[in-house]
């Protein structure tokens, strides 16, 4: 049963062996001539499994995977039961909690040097046993570069600024304050000057 | 009826348009100012370019017989984002006028105007703008009262990826129109970078490949069109996704690089698989041009957004997500 319609994937509910699983299935792009298009399919696919399993050995809830095919560019997970970030965070009571949270996981990846790649709360599941789970590492890699990690925040920090602008600011602090626990002050410092050295970068190019 | 004059002058285009609240364009001059073969833009050659012919232009719009100048109601200038010199050279152009007409002056945001402008021609109401130019490549589009964007460039515009490129090939300036006219003769792909994170995106390491893959031996028809694709492949799948984010249903293509037809096709073919319309500013207006500011001008004449003297300083920084929008809702 198709579940869900992304952008670059479709996600459908299926039974495992009477389990509710997750099947994503990275699909084809018109628009990309072939080649360029199942080679993009077939790395990310591979590279978002790697990456879900091990930000699970360090600590970070991601869905247990339970089979790749890359060929098909498809993986099987568990089914999270819960509610996108994105769908929360409106109503969210414990709005700066969930965030310092959702910062120290971000801190453990950084610290273990995994890259996300694609940090929006549309990527963050709250199950319904509050867990915090993160998804969705297709465009994510391995770099100990302070410029990688501070790509990774300048990216939440937009999805925040451009899905939730109201409370954007306070959320982002929110991150950075459970980062800081987990990356200690000094690494926090570093991190900071690097986002703002990211922004002024975007804005305009001095040819 | 209300005319607006609009200056436009951030990089290395000098342009003045008039234009009326119909939306007409009653005139629409420009000069370019073109580096040599192997020279990218030197700001402040380009400055001197526009301060060189100003004059003319300007005598130009006098003379044209759809409008007198005291016909004119406002002035308006692109006080920004662009390279500090040139833009200085318009606000000067803009100041004189406002004080000799005695009329009231307006600064535009450069990237809004593209936007504005590619609005009206197209009849679009509510788009993901695809921005792209020489001097910055966003993926834009309304909500909550101000443009919000959603993914640009994390390094150097794509039209600058494909002028350097060129410069390296020794193909003339612009680089744009000779990569698209290379890569029709070729469909041998060359593996290049492909730099997506998140929204945003990133062309310098594929720059870089392109050209030591040249350099390496490998024909530069085939890197052109490896580039496109590759290049193009990015923004559209970025654009693809702010799309299916807000649920628009449309997309805008707006910028000097929207010129490609290849860039076209391949919006075109992810717009409609998401049943959304596919718009392309027409070439008149595509490329940086004055009526797009006068345009944009006539628009927040409307809230009276006049700026004094001392107000009108140009901001080579100034991004379009800062800016509130009082006539959308
Ligand atoms: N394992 C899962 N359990 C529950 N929901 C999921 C799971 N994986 C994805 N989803 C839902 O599907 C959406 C799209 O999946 P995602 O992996 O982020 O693909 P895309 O690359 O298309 O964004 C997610 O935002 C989430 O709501
Ligand atoms: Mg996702």
């Amino acid at each position: 049963m198709l579940f869900k319609k992304g952008a670059e994937a479709n996600l459908y509910l299926e039974t495992w062996y009477g389990k509710k699983i997750i099947r994503k299935y990275r699909y084809k792009k018109a628009y990309r001539i072939e080649e360029l298009d199942f080679q993009l399919r077939r790395s990310r696919t591979f590279h978002e499994a790697k990456l879900l399993l091990e930000a699970r050995k360090i600590g970070v809830p991601t869905p247990f995977i339970y089979m790749i095919d890359v060929k098909n560019t498809s993986i099987y997970m568990d089914y999270i039961e819960g509610n996108q970030l994105k769908k929360d965070m409106n109503h969210l009571i414990n709005k700066n909690l969930i965030c310092e949270k959702v910062g120290e996981k971000i801190g453990l990846l950084h610290s273990n040097d995994i890259i996300h790649g694609d940090l929006t709360t549309s990527n963050i599941i709250i199950a319904k046993n509050g867990i915090i789970y993160f998804i969705d590492f297709g465009l994510g890699g391995f770099s100990s570069s302070l410029e990688d990690k501070g790509v990774d925040l300048h990216l939440i920090k937009k999805a925040l600024e451009s899905t939730h602008y109201k409370f954007a600011d306070e959320c982002f602090d929110a991150i950075l304050t459970g980062y800081k626990r987990i990356v200690g002050a000094e690494f926090l410092q570093n991190i900071k000057v690097k986002i703002t050295e990211i922004e002024s970068r975007g804005r305009y190019f001095q040819r | 009826m209300k005319i607006c004059l609009g200056i436009e002058s951030t990089a290395h285009t000098l342009g003045i348009g008039v234009i009326n609240s119909e939306g007409k364009i009653l005139k629409q001059v420009q000069k370019t100012f073109i580096p040599e073969i192997g020279g990218g833009i030197h700001p402040r050659k380009a400055a001197e370019h526009h301060f060189k012919y100003a004059r003319e232009l300007i005598k130009e719009v006098k003379n044209s017989n759809n409008f007198n100048l005291k016909d004119i109601n406002y002035v308006a200038f692109s006080q920004g984002p662009g390279l500090g010199v040139c833009l200085r050279v318009g606000a000067v152009i803009a100041r004189t006028l406002h004080q000799t007409l005695n009329i009231p002056l307006i600064g535009v945001n450069h990237c809004l105007a593209h936007l504005e402008i590619g609005k009206l021609f197209c009849d679009a109401k509510d788009p993901i703008c695809v921005y792209t130019s020489g001097g910055n490549t966003q993926i834009i589009g309304f909500d909550g009262g101000r443009y919000r964007v959603f993914g640009e460039t994390l390094d150097i515009p794509i039209g600058n990826m494909l002028d350097v490129f060129s410069r390296e090939a020794h193909l003339q300036h612009p680089g744009g129109p000779k990569v698209e006219k290379l890569a029709k003769l070729s469909n041998k792909f060359v593996e290049l970078p492909y730099t997506v994170k998140g929204m945003d995106f990133s062309f310098s390491g594929l720059l870089t490949a392109a050209i030591n893959k040249l350099e390496a031996g490998e024909k530069l028809e085939d890197m052109c069109f490896s580039i496109q694709e590759v290049s193009f492949g990015m923004l559209v799948e970025v654009t693809e996704r702010a799309l299916a984010h807000t649920e628009k249903n449309e997309v805008l293509l707006t910028g000097g690089v929207a010129a490609n037809l290849r860039l076209q096709e391949m919006l075109k073919i992810m717009a409609e698989e998401h049943g959304a319309t596919f718009y392309v500013v027409p070439k008149q207006v595509a490329g940086d041009n004055g009526a797009m500011i006068a345009w944009t001008g006539l628009l927040q004449a409307n809230y009276r957004q006049f700026l004094k003297i001392d107000e009108s300083n140009v901001l080579p920084k100034w991004r379009i997500d800062e800016i509130e929008i009082p006539w959308i809702n």
